[in-house]
């Protein structure tokens, strides 16, 4: 699961002076449909943006798997034990595969996954804003995966058809791994939701809690709000097709009748489909927070990252055993 | 052959060594796959999270497997089986209960890598010996079922944790002292692993198990064509029997952060 983070404006121009033959045969490609492959020619600009698109994405997809993890040893039932074990494990496969694909794009700048590793716990590679946000009860397990991997697929898919062939082709994977987490989920949620009152109020507590992140998910409307966005880059390489707002759009036409059709509310009174304009009206998330969030500001950004950074130091000795010839820095 | 659950129930000698021999199986895949699932994204890289993790799931499929099989015979709802036991009700191997290092999974988890390969390395070799001999000579027929499924799986379980335990003591002095000081622990605590408990002549009697000594020949078989160097001496039962319902303060760790949840409202369907 994943979305891109919009953070900071990149200075990088589309090409080095003397190259726009290169760099119009190129927009060609893309503009036929055409994939781009790991060994082609591609702009910097291009090159840059899949980059810290694609690290972005492999790194939050191992930090996502952390606030899940807190519930994976709790699981209520043997088949919850079994299904939240695939699906955090599915978590960390995307994971190393978009790593792979990141790793391959870094070569010409001699950029490794170490140095991911240190840009993420230096505060440099940022993750999604979702997975700084506590998780308090089993709900908060089912919630994530009902609504944000719902909200994954959608961006997601997005992309689909992206430009880049080796990050479509691992998308293909994914998005077909991320309808099975889905499913998980709201299977967690239908239970709790016709289940005890208990079960009814935490689900209700869970929903409340994540409203305003997964309204953030999909960054913010336009660079306005939030002083920067590369959602136009993006789609002017076809990587994406759509706006962020298009996306949230999307989400809460899918996901808000369900809410309802489950007897839930969300914290925000102001909610309702405007038939003239034709999309949802809701009152938009603190996008100051936000920035925070993502400048691991957010509720848990420490604890998640702490965890990371005791792994990486506990298990260096295996890492140089693995790799004698390594020097450590 | 013993066909059904149904067939077993008749002969009560018989089918308290078959549900001893069940716990057993159940409880060890249980425990160890709940201390591979606090592993979690702890691992030394990426690739082995995503190895681990897929064992631990698998595990926890066996243990599912067994839980169902002592539901059929009268026991309960296999997720009460799981969850709702009080300790001296568990069967599994006290070693395998052991807290993964110092921390929590949640704060601070200064977990040791070496404990982990050691641990699983020697609970894979184990579990391979007991269920081939569950395949060639087990009585009840459900049983060898499902352990001919575990077996494909776990052929590839035993596999992993034995290329980690052969690269590490071949590995500079670091690593190679870890796994060595963890193997000597180990030896003073896997003893009660290689025990069958209170009904252990009944399972050979009726068919259902090879004996202990035979257990502990073959066990000590497999790992001696792996491991470069291990102690001389008897394997030791340092914290008791699990077998016979002794156990520690980690398994009451364990039991209270695996059913947290089912034990936040026992009438729920979750």
């Amino acid at each position: 699961m994943y979305n891109y983070v919009e953070d900071g404006d990149s200075k990088t121009t589309a090409y080095v002076e003397g190259d726009q033959d290169k760099y119009e045969q190129f927009m060609a490609r893309i503009e036929a449909g055409e994939k781009i492959e790991a060994d082609d020619w591609m702009p910097d600009e291009y090159r840059q943006s899949l980059i810290k698109l694609i690290s972005m994405h492999g790194i939050s997809e191992i930090m996502g798997a952390l606030p899940e993890k807190e519930w994976v040893p709790k699981a209520p039932t043997l088949k919850r034990k079994l299904g939240i074990m695939a699906k955090v494990q599915d978590e960390m496969g995307h994971g190393q595969l978009l790593l792979r694909v990141a790793e391959d794009l870094m070569k010409p700048y001699e950029r490794t996954r170490e140095d991911l590793m240190d840009d993420l716990l230096n505060g440099e590679l940022k993750f999604h804003n979702v997975f700084h946000m506590p998780t308090k009860t089993w709900a908060d397990a089912g919630l994530v995966g009902w609504l944000v991997d719902g909200a994954a697929i959608i961006s997601q898919t997005n992309m689909l058809d992206a430009s880049y062939g080796p990050y479509q082709r691992a998308l293909q994977r994914i998005c077909q791994e991320e309808v099975f987490h889905a499913q998980h989920g709201e299977a967690i949620i239908m239970a709790l939701a016709e289940g005890t009152e208990h079960q009814r109020e935490i689900l209700q507590e869970a929903l409340n809690r994540w409203w305003p992140a997964l309204l953030m998910f999909f960054g913010p409307a336009s660079k306005e709000t939030t002083g920067s966005s590369k959602q136009d880059v993006m789609i002017k390489y076809k990587i994406r097709k759509s706006t962020n707002e298009e996306l949230r759009q999307a989400f809460l036409d899918k996901y808000l009748p369900r809410v309802f059709s489950l007897g839930l509310t969300v914290p925000d009174k102001t909610v309702h489909y405007d038939k003239a304009e034709e999309k949802w009206i809701y009152q938009q998330p603190d996008w100051d927070e936000f920035k925070q969030i993502i400048r691991n500001k957010g509720p848990r950004s420490k604890e998640r990252l702490r965890l990371r950074e005791i792994a990486y130091e506990n298990n260096r000795w295996v890492r140089q055993a693995l790799a004698p010839e390594t020097v450590e820095v | 052959m013993i066909e059904s659950a149904e067939q077993a129930k008749k002969n009560s000698v018989y089918l308290n060594a078959l549900k001893e021999l069940l716990y057993q199986l159940a409880d060890d895949d249980f425990i160890i796959s709940f201390r591979g699932s606090e592993w979690l994204g702890l691992a030394p890289h990426i690739e082995e999270d995503v190895a681990f993790s897929s064992i631990t799931q698998n595990t926890m499929g066996h243990a599912a497997m067994y839980y169902h099989l002592l539901e059929d015979l009268g026991e309960g709802e296999a997720d009460a089986i799981a969850h709702d036991r009080k300790p001296e009700d568990r069967r599994n191997g006290i070693y395998l209960e052991k807290r993964n290092g110092e921390g929590t999974y949640l704060e601070e988890p200064y977990y040791d890598w070496a404990l982990a390969v050691v641990r699983n390395y020697f609970y894979e070799s184990f579990k391979k010996v007991k269920l081939e001999a569950i395949a060639e000579s087990c009585s009840y027929k459900p049983l060898v079922q499902i352990v001919n499924k575990v077996l494909m799986e776990q052929t590839y379980h035993l596999a992993h944790w034995k290329l980690w335990v052969s690269q590490l003591q071949q590995a500079p002095k670091d690593a190679k002292e870890r796994i060595e000081n963890r193997v000597e622990e180990a030896w003073d605590e896997f003893g009660d692993v290689l025990q069958l408990g209170k009904y252990a002549n009944e399972m050979v009697e009726q068919q259902l198990m090879i004996s202990e000594d035979k257990l502990k020949e073959m066990w000590t078989k497999e790992i001696s064509s792996v491991l470069v160097s291990y102690p001389e001496k008897p394997l030791g039962n340092k914290y008791g029997s699990g077998r016979e319902g002794d156990h520690t303060a980690d398994l009451d760790q364990a039991i209270k952060t695996f059913s947290e949840v089912y034990f936040s409202d026992k009438e729920a369907v979750w």
